[in-house]
């Protein structure tokens, strides 16, 4: 039975990467995993694809055609586009501290927790896992709106600006999950904390109207809301409407950074 | 020239969950080469001993040290010379068994270049070769273990902890995870140390056992020496097991001591998800 095979290479440990090199090749891993998954089993897709094109065909044309939505002159539909994206995303990114329980319930994390990756590096792993997924999201909505007759860029340069916020979008919102995660253990209370946050999070931003037509106290909780900085920079890149890109990209990595810092640290309590 | 630094050493480790002390004082020293088994009931601590070993759970400096490097100082060294397979069925259903130790091989930094070969070694040499492309979630328990065996060694450790790792499974499976266990250490020279509660496996495969019970060892040596200690003692011509060995140092079975609800629960979870 065994020892039909060789395995001379099994007898020599491979020479581990140091320093800097170490994150990226995480970062990778973790992507691949990700996208193979994504290749075996495509039906979270498809499913997803549905809410996104609902929100566009139904909420987007109605309100397009009603024009009760002061969007400065351009198309509805048009408006919401960019918001929509950073909504399914979002959507993505929050339940994937759910994946990472699982993960830890069926031991997948916890033989990843005795690998010679630093925590930091596996949440910046998953981080960016999760990104992959917001991304193929992206590009679905994308189409969609297209489809619909929205008129967005196609500039290489503006898309690989979306590429980036979308991917630091999905970073916080996904960490913020794997936070959560930390603090409350279970994938029920995951799940319910999940469903309770993200339609205060979407309807407290400017994805679907200005923030000038909102009342004073949710104009606040607005400005606190990493999406609506998302929403601002995917319409600023899709659209070239006027808005503020430096402070849109500086608060997004903030808010990643300080999302992998608080992710890291409470990733250990799953483990136990 | 191999040097004689212990491959484990535990000194007064102790690890509570809340009110209960699940490891209480453990002293332990696994010589480097051996399959060392830890044996003992549900709930004994072994699994949380494990996992004080592997890094996942805090343990203070001084208590743990693997190959001499300490488990609280230097994490990253000690999971370098670790393969791990966790009580739990681990590999990822959703990818194929070569993908799930391809994951492996990339977090244990084999070069690109070396990774398809050394994936394809592994898968080899647990015998998953010609079901390498098929799905996880199709496999069969005993095969999930030995995807999971592909697993901690793609990276070549020097230490394979291996925590119940035929809990559950039919005998024939059993069997054949074990005989794969013992062909890699035979042509590695690794060190093994296993955790179970089945007596005959430990009095079969292990070189040394220590028997565990309540967070403690209660006795300790080859199973020859265990059960001829306790022939030595008794005097009455009778040839007793490891199972009245434990009997006698713990004052009740293997099967009927520990057993709290969860940890029933859990090994039944385990054993169902096997099924
Ligand atoms: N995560 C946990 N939280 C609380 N108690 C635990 C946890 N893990 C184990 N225990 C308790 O610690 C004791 C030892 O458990 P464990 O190490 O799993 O034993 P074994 O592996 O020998 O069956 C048991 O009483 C068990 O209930
Ligand atoms: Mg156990």
């Amino acid at each position: 039975m065994t020892g039909a095979g060789d395995f001379d290479l099994l007898l020599v440990p491979p020479r581990p990467r140091t320093g800097w090199r170490v994150l990226p090749a995480r970062v990778t891993a973790m992507c691949v995993v990700e996208l193979q998954k994504l290749r075996h089993d495509r039906t979270e897709l498809y499913t997803r694809a549905v809410q996104p094109a609902l929100w566009l065909l139904i909420f987007g044309e109605t309100f397009t055609r009603i024009k009760v939505i002061p969007t400065g002159g351009i198309p509805y539909l048009d408006y919401l586009a960019p918001g929509i994206i950073a909504q399914s995303t979002m959507f993505i990114a929050i339940f994937y501290g759910i994946q990472i329980i699982w993960e830890r319930d069926s031991g997948v994390l916890t033989k990843l927790l005795v690998t010679p990756t630093p925590r930091v590096a596996l949440v910046t792993g998953k981080a960016f896992a999760a990104g992959v997924k917001a991304m193929i999201q992206a590009v679905v909505v994308v189409l969609i709106a297209a489809l619909l007759g929205v008129s967005m860029t196609w500039n290489p340069l503006r898309l690989a600006g979306v590429i980036v916020v979308v991917l630091l979008g999905s970073a916080f919102f996904s960490c913020l999950s794997v936070t959560i995660a930390g603090i409350v253990l279970t994938r029920d209370r995951l799940m319910g904390i999940g469903q309770a946050i993200t339609m205060p999070l979407f309807f407290a931003s400017n994805a679907l109207y200005p923030t000038t037509a909102m009342p004073d106290w949710l104009r606040y909780i607005s400005v606190i809301n990493p999406l609506s900085y998302e929403v601002d920079a995917l319409r600023g890149l899709l659209l070239g409407i006027p808005s503020d890109l430096p402070l849109d990209f500086v608060v997004l990595f903030a808010a990643a950074a300080i999302g992998i810092t608080a992710a890291s640290g409470l990733l250990g309590r799953l483990a136990r | 020239m191999r040097d004689d630094t212990p491959a484990v050493s535990c000194t007064g480790l102790s690890y509570s969950f809340g009110q209960t002390k699940a490891v209480d004082g453990l002293d332990l020293t696994v010589v480097s080469g051996e399959v060392f088994g830890l044996l003992g009931p549900n709930g004994a601590g072994k699994t949380t001993a494990i996992r004080c070993v592997t890094t996942l759970l805090p343990v203070p400096s001084g208590m743990v040290k693997v190959f001499g490097y300490d488990a609280a100082t230097e994490q990253m060294a000690v999971r370098r010379l670790l393969g791990y397979v966790p009580q739990q069925l681990s590999a990822d259903g959703g990818l194929t068994g070569r993908e799930n130790v391809s994951l492996f091989a990339r977090v244990f930094d084999v070069s690109r270049r070396e990774r398809a070969a050394r994936v394809g070694q592994a898968l080899e040499v647990v015998g998953l070769a010609d079901a390498a492309d098929r799905l996880a979630a199709t496999y069969s328990g005993g095969m999930v273990r030995r995807l999971e065996l592909a697993q901690a060694l793609v990276s070549s450790p020097r230490l394979l902890m291996l925590d119940e790792p035929t809990i559950g499974l039919d005998p024939i499976a059993r069997t054949s995870v074990w005989e794969h266990i013992l062909a890699v250490r035979a042509a590695t020279g690794m060190t093994v140390l296993v955790t179970t509660h089945y007596m005959d496996e430990a009095d079969q495969y292990c070189d040394r056992i220590a028997l565990m019970h309540h967070g403690r060892v209660r006795a300790l040596g080859t199973p020859e020496q265990l059960t001829d200690d306790l022939r030595a003692r008794l005097g009455d011509g009778s040839s007793p097991t490891l199972e009245d060995v434990f009997r006698d140092v713990a004052g009740s079975g293997l099967n009927e001591g520990g057993g709290e609800f969860r940890d029933v629960r859990r090994t039944r979870n385990t054993a169902s998800r096997v099924g």
